[in-house]
């Protein structure tokens, strides 16, 4: 079992764990995972590694509450257990100098790219966060990314906080101020990595995607988790999970997510109405008592 | 190697031997089974096993030992069982092979004890393999905890990793704790077991017969770490240098599936054997949505492969639900790989065979979801490199059937994870580890064996190839003491 030193929400359904996890923490560089099961019947899901600090043994993962086995994970408190932990997964973010280096990242991604720009930092860059979501309660991690990079841009779909429009808009922006980034990384939902490929493609700036595949052991040896990358099959658990955007086949990718939406959608409605039956029976329980 | 007879305790008249018939193994009706997950095969009667074990002629020089991979004193334990001796009978076993209820059930003994067994020249061959899981059984049952009779060895004080809770490295860590040396097996999956916990399904091998032969080697002493991936978690250098392990045994297994580079592979609705197997055996993928993970019901899916591997996968295909599930396979049935028990326990269960196909194409329908399969007639050519004649596709054989699940089992390739982070170890074109008869791989203080090594192959020969490493380890850790002193 897994200790659960803390967990907190940070944002609306979406909560961070600090998990006790030494030999994960000594070994975890920028942009690896881990996967995780919460409960001894449930199913392994990968999460990337936010944060982590070897000398107090814990590694940081933040987790949007979207399927049932993220949703179950959200219910968990501080001093709870994890069934299981494994990591670190995946080859690390490749990192140099490339100049002025920009992170895009929309949702629960602004957590994931966070060591990757400080590392970017770290190696000498200029580097600039574009941080999206749908609105100004959604974005998570701003002032920590503020204290690594040079600067932080802010965009809303609703036009709650920063600008009014999607990422792909502010980097359009940062072009038309004479900002050329040298390098991209974007991580988030399949759908943003997916329009900044395509955006930058055009314009010519290497980009690097980090992919969200479904997976189950995550050491390549299932094959779950296999995208099209230059037209060549790719296990993202050990070929990635990063990948050069413009190769990344996003249409396949986004498809196979979708494997299991029907299952994944009768699983959510059967934890829910548990949920609902044991809230129910505890509600049951104070009235008997007081 | 001139060796003792044991005892015999056979009171049948030798010409009546001939006579006993070879006893059947009951097995679940096949129309039950194939709806159900339980396992197929339910065990000799203690009856059936004397009855068996007395068809044994007792051979001055036994052969079936030499078809053993791991060199079973078979003569031995089977004169126990006619003492009627089945908790002796397996300790017997027990002294070279640390897994005889697995075994039993999945070794290909047709090929191996059986085959070469003298019966079977003129009559049928003495059922070694049913009379090995008979007596493990049993043992498991009416034995005391742990059958283990060895008296606790003086310790060495030294150290060794074991990489992989596969039957290699089961089988090492049986071998190396009677040492006296301190194992701790390492897996990377949160159960214990390698291939036989995710590939091989509860109705060829019920978990909880894994589980006992795994507490079993605990009782022993062997320390048992899961979720732990070596190479990522922590290194080899690290774990000799930093943890103080003086030896380390590579039994990772052949991890890597192979696809068949054809279109529309990775469509859904496509999977590995490994991933299929994976999700129904480990997962409990079948009890879904009382177990978490989810896995495709098929109507009509097909297999491609002829291996034990493509075989387990087709049935647990039919026990989902599956109105047809097939067989999809380039050559005949003649060159298939997988055991003749499996084949013929697959067909009971209304598995239907398509030989000579080759799929070329996979189609989707506007969801990215496999609904058919664009397929070739194979004929035989001339033999290839293998000694199998080679298939060559049928000029305008074309055609396409309705499927919605494929599983490819056309094999495995190499992980390649130990060599992405300890390029020291030597590697060959495969991927696969370079080592030499005995396991010692090019770093010193690391053996390897089983599949990693040999490539996709069988439970008891990475159960062999385990055992010598361990002799070799054995030999390493006393030279180094015999070096320091």
């Amino acid at each position: 079992m897994y200790k659960i030193i803390k967990a907190e929400f940070i944002a609306p359904n979406v909560k961070s764990f600090i998990l006790e996890a030494p030999h994960i923490a000594k070994k975890r560089q920028a942009g690896q995972f881990i996967i995780l099961r919460v409960h001894d019947k449930g199913e392994r899901i990968p999460i990337t590694i936010a944060d982590s600090n070897t000398e107090e043994g814990w590694i940081n993962i933040i987790v949007q509450g979207l399927g049932k086995t993220s949703a179950h994970l959200n219910t968990l408190e501080t001093g709870d257990y994890l069934q299981d932990l494994v990591g670190p997964l995946g080859l690390p973010t490749h990192i140099e100098n490339w100049g002025t280096l920009v992170c895009m990242s929309g949702g629960v991604g602004t957590a994931e790219a966070l060591p990757i720009a400080a590392a970017g930092k770290a190696a000498g860059n200029r580097v600039i966060s574009i941080i999206g979501a749908r609105n100004k309660d959604l974005i998570i991690a701003e002032d920590q990314m503020a204290e690594v990079v040079d600067e932080v841009r802010i965009s809303t779909d609703d036009g709650s906080a920063g600008r009014h429009g999607l990422v792909t808009d502010v980097l359009q922006d940062l072009m038309d101020e004479g900002i050329t980034p040298d390098m991209i990384v974007a991580i988030g939902p399949l759908p943003m990595m997916a329009a900044v490929s395509n955006q930058t493609k055009e314009i010519g700036i290497p980009t690097m995607v980090s992919l969200n595949a479904i997976m189950v052991d995550g050491t390549g040896m299932c094959g779950a988790c296999r995208a099209t990358v230059g037209g060549k099959t790719v296990f993202v658990c050990v070929d990635g999970p990063e990948f050069d955007g413009h190769q990344v086949d996003f249409k396949e990718l986004g498809s196979r997510q979708r494997m299991y939406k029907k299952q994944e959608e009768e699983s959510h409605k059967c934890f829910l109405e548990r949920q609902m039956k044991k809230m129910k029976a505890e509600q049951m329980k104070v009235e008997v008592t007081s | 190697m001139k060796r003792e007879r044991p005892e015999s305790f056979n009171t049948v008249p030798m010409k009546e031997r001939m006579i006993i018939p070879r006893q059947d193994m009951p097995e679940q009706d096949a129309l039950l089974r194939s709806t159900n997950f339980l396992e197929v095969n339910l065990g000799l009667t203690p009856e059936q096993a004397v009855f068996e074990a007395q068809r044994c002629i007792e051979c001055k020089s036994p052969t079936c030992m030499d078809g053993c991979p791991v060199s079973i004193k078979i003569p031995d334990f089977i004169q126990l069982i006619c003492n009627e001796d089945f908790v002796g009978a397996a300790k017997k076993i027990k002294e070279d092979n640390s897994l005889p209820a697995i075994c039993g059930r999945v070794c290909p003994q047709e090929t191996q004890c059986e085959e070469v067994c003298v019966m079977g020249k003129r009559f049928e061959p003495v059922a070694i393999g049913r009379l090995e899981r008979f007596v493990a059984d049993y043992a498991m049952q009416h034995g005391n905890g742990s059958m283990e009779t060895f008296d606790k060895p003086t310790s060495s004080g030294q150290k060794v990793a074991i990489v992989g809770s596969g039957p290699a490295g089961l089988a090492v860590a049986s071998d190396l704790i009677k040492e006296g040396h301190e194992i701790t097996v390492f897996e990377a999956l949160h159960e214990f077991g390698g291939v036989l916990v995710y590939g091989i399904p509860e109705f060829r091998l019920p978990k909880s017969i894994l589980r006992k032969e795994v507490a079993s080697l605990e009782d022993m002493g062997v320390k048992f770490v899961k979720n732990f991936i070596v190479g990522r978690t922590m290194t080899i250098q690290e774990l000799m240098a930093d943890e103080g392990y003086d030896a380390v045994f590579l039994g990772l297994g052949a991890g890597l599936p192979r696809f068949m580079n054809i279109p529309g592979e990775n469509l859904n609705g496509v999977y590995s054997a490994n991933e299929f197997l994976t999700r129904s055996n480990l997962m409990r993928g079948y009890e879904f949505p009382e177990w978490d993970t989810p896995l495709y019901r098929a109507k009509h899916a097909i297999i491609v492969g002829g291996g034990n591997t493509a075989m387990d996968a087709v049935r647990t295909a039919k026990r989902l639900g599956a109105d047809e599930a097939s067989i999809v396979y380039r050559r005949s049935e003649e060159e298939m790989p997988a055991r003749n028990e499996e084949i013929h326990h697959a067909k009971e269960e209304g598995v239907e065979f398509m030989n000579l196909v080759n799929p070329i194409e996979f189609i989707s329908d506007d969801q990215g979801s496999v609904v058919a399969a664009k397929c070739l007639r194979m004929e035989l050519g001339e033999p290839d490199e293998s000694g199998r004649r080679r298939p060559v596709p049928m000029e305008g054989s074309e055609f396409v059937m309705d499927v919605d699940m494929v599983v490819i089992a056309v094999g495995n390739g190499s992980n390649p994870l130990i060599s992405q982070t300890t390029p020291e170890i030597e590697t060959n074109k495969w991927g696969n580890i370079v080592a030499d008869e005995d396991g010692r791989t090019s770093m010193d203080g690391v053996f390897a064996g089983g599949d990693i090594v040999s490539g996709g192959a069988t439970v008891i020969l990475a159960m062999g190839a385990g055992r010598k490493s361990a002799i070799a380890i054995n030999e390493y850790l006393k030279a180094k003491v015999g070096s320091l002193a």
